[in-house]
């Protein structure tokens, strides 16, 4: 349980220097590079909550980020936009407008409530089974976040969204949530879980009610992505349904496993690894593009180097660069050992 | 008189096509338990193939043929890329390899071909109708029925009849049995992979018939329906791939005829949750597998 405590206080210090040290350096570009990492943080780590404990791999976790996103933004945007960001909606909505940090709330709790309703059948089913209806379920919400005009203009961009998230909001989330995904671990549901992903039929036959707990699991990471959703949506101010599809999915889903997904310390490593190897290689496609004359735009070169990266790293370490052990666990083996021999 | 022959016709060529979708993903969870993510871009392939091949001047059989190739050959190329390193590994790492290959492919289209439609040479028989008792059909539908009865007869003998189907219906019920018995396991996943690439070639000319361009995405729709269809009807049985196809399709048609315009553009969210319903019936869908053994 100590080594808890060092995990939580490791993971927040990264979190703090990158806030900080973006702060110092003073670049915009970094701020908003940071801002970005932080806030997938809050997403990568969501998912590991679900993925990590129950060891099922949910697709649909996008889908929830980006129900999120829509709620805090029809609860925000103000009263006198409204007519124009979102002509159809219904009048007894045209007149709410709540607090930001309010509407995250109402964001996270919406997505745990439409997760804690349709999930609820899904959580009986394990493997493939249950990583297809998660993908299923990416698209319906998908779907319906694409056609619901009132809600959501439709596959439209929504725009009007007030800009609150800053380098600090996105810092205090990421590690209310990081601390959060660490005390789930350690919580009696968290552990009977990790039993089930061991062995499904010994974690039953020992009395855990699995479809019940990886339910649990699956709403409490809904709660975050929606809460990642919001914090999102209130940094970038306008987006449209495509941001939350297979092309975000794949990138979430690809933090945490090279990081390792059965691990908070493998969600935040990750991140911070994909995020940066990211906008590099984002970086080099812009170059390519400028200096290429005639040859027509580069795209999809980042994605072809992630995949070739993910193939690569499951190949050589399945488990991610965070296979079981949490940080602090590693610190505090690292000194015992030191201990003895000395 | 003739609406129920236009419904029927409808049913029958979706679910064809449905169920050879279905069949070639139940083929490889059959017996590896592992679900190809990157099946849909087999289809993406066969498609790009006779984009590629349009201006050579040759016949479009010869193309198509060219299409179905490359897609068994992608095929093979998917278990050597993504399932054979990982194979012995994780159930989660092998979802992620080809979850990361189906990018991979994807990305490689978008960028070495393009991310705008193409045009993909079609013969003049897939644009004509015919009348059927006063029910105007596109050929193409009928052509789908047609094929699609004619490759399930053949994988349905293939399946009873040869050494290899033999084989590997032994692996899918007890791999590590099959394999002590001198049923040599890589050949017979490859084997898998090339029959699994074929339907998709095949399917990929049926339903890139249809929309008549090929684009980087155009796999996702195949997929999510061979998906649908599985879990319906029992992730473990080749009939229930193509039972699941079938019902799939009468769901999606009967859909398409009832709902108003407004309510049509959210068919797909309407039919995932009468998957959902399904499920809760019946988590193991429809029809029930041999029981799991070992896999690898």
């Amino acid at each position: 349980m100590k080594h808890s405590y060092l995990t939580a206080l490791v993971l927040i210090a990264v979190i703090a220097a990158i806030a900080i040290g973006s702060q110092l350096i003073g670049i915009r570009l970094y701020d908003r590079i940071a801002t970005n990492l932080l806030i997938s943080l809050v997403l990568v780590v969501g998912l590991q909550t679900f993925m990590g404990n129950s060891g099922l791999l949910s697709f649909a976790h996008i889908g929830f980020m980006g129900l999120g996103a829509y709620t805090s933004a029809v609860l925000t945007i103000p009263a006198q936009m409204k007519g124009m960001a979102l002509p159809d909606l219904y009048d007894f909505m045209k007149v709410v407008e709540i607090s930001p940090l309010l509407a995250m709330l109402a964001a996270g709790v919406l997505a745990a409530v439409v997760a804690a309703v349709v999930a609820y059948p899904l959580m009986r089913l394990s493997d493939a089974a249950s990583v297809i209806t998660s993908f299923a379920l990416l698209v319906v919400l998908y779907t319906v976040m694409n056609n619901w005009s009132a809600f959501t203009n439709g596959p439209r961009t929504l725009f009007g969204l007030p800009k609150t998230t800053d380098l600090p909001i996105a810092a205090i989330v990421a590690a209310v949530v990081v601390v959060v995904a660490l005390l789930f671990k350690e919580s009696r549901t968290g552990k009977l879980l990790r039993a089930s992903r061991e062995d499904e039929v010994a974690a039953a036959a020992l009395g855990a009610n699995i479809p019940h707990l990886r339910w649990r699991a699956f709403i409490l990471a809904a709660f975050i992505a929606g809460i990642g959703g919001a914090l999102w949506g209130h940094f970038i101010t306008s987006f449209a349904p495509k941001a939350f599809y297979l092309k975000e999915t794949f990138l979430i889903i690809t933090m945490l496993v090279i990081g390792g997904a059965n691990t908070v310390t493998g969600a935040v490593a990750g991140t911070i690894l994909i995020t940066f190897a990211y906008e590099g290689l984002r970086g080099t496609e812009g170059a390519l593009n400028a200096t290429a004359i005639g040859a027509g735009q580069v795209v999809g070169l980042t994605e072809i180097v992630l995949a070739l990266a993910m193939i690569a790293v499951m190949i050589v370490k399945p488990g991610g660069l965070f296979p079981n052990r949490e940080i602090g666990h590693i610190l505090t083996r690292a000194r015992r050992k030191k201990e003895t021999v000395a | 008189m003739a609406f129920t022959i236009q419904f029927v016709i409808d049913v029958l060529s979706l679910g064809g096509a449905y169920a050879l979708m279905a069949l070639g993903l139940v083929i490889i969870y059959g017996i590896l338990r592992l679900v190809n993510f990157a099946y849909g871009e087999l289809i993406m392939v066969a498609g790009y193939t006779m984009y590629l091949s349009s201006g050579s001047g040759l016949p479009w059989l010869v193309m198509a043929a060219l299409a179905v190739a490359m897609a068994v050959l992608f095929g093979i190329l998917t278990d050597y890329a993504a399932f054979r390193p990982v194979r012995a590994k994780s159930v989660t790492a092998v979802l992620i390899t080809s979850f990361a290959f189906s990018n991979l492919l994807q990305n490689a289209a978008l960028l070495f071909i393009s991310p705008r439609p193409r045009n993909v040479p079609l013969p003049d028989i897939f644009s004509q109708t015919v009348s059927i008792g006063g029910a105007i059909t596109p050929v193409r539908n009928l052509i789908t029925i047609a094929a699609s009865i004619v490759l399930l007869a053949a994988v349905a003998f293939l399946m009873r009849r040869t050494t290899l189907g033999i084989a590997m219906r032994a692996a899918a019920t007890n791999f590590t049995m099959a394999r002590m018995l001198g049923v040599p396991a890589n050949l017979i996943i490859s084997s898998a992979f090339a029959l699994s690439g074929f339907l998709a070639g095949v399917v990929g000319i049926l339903w890139i018939g249809r929309i008549g361009t090929v684009v980087p995405g155009v796999g996702l729709e195949p997929l999510l329906v061979a998906f649908i269809a599985t879990v319906i009807g029992g992730m473990r049985s080749l009939p229930g791939a193509v039972v699941g196809g079938f019902l799939l399709a009468l769901i999606d048609t009967t859909l398409n005829y009832t709902l108003s315009q407004d309510l049509l553009k959210f068919r797909d969210a309407f039919t995932f949750s009468l998957v959902i319903l399904i499920l809760l019936w019946r988590p193991q869908g429809l029809i029930k597998g041999p029981a799991s053994g070992q896999r690898t």
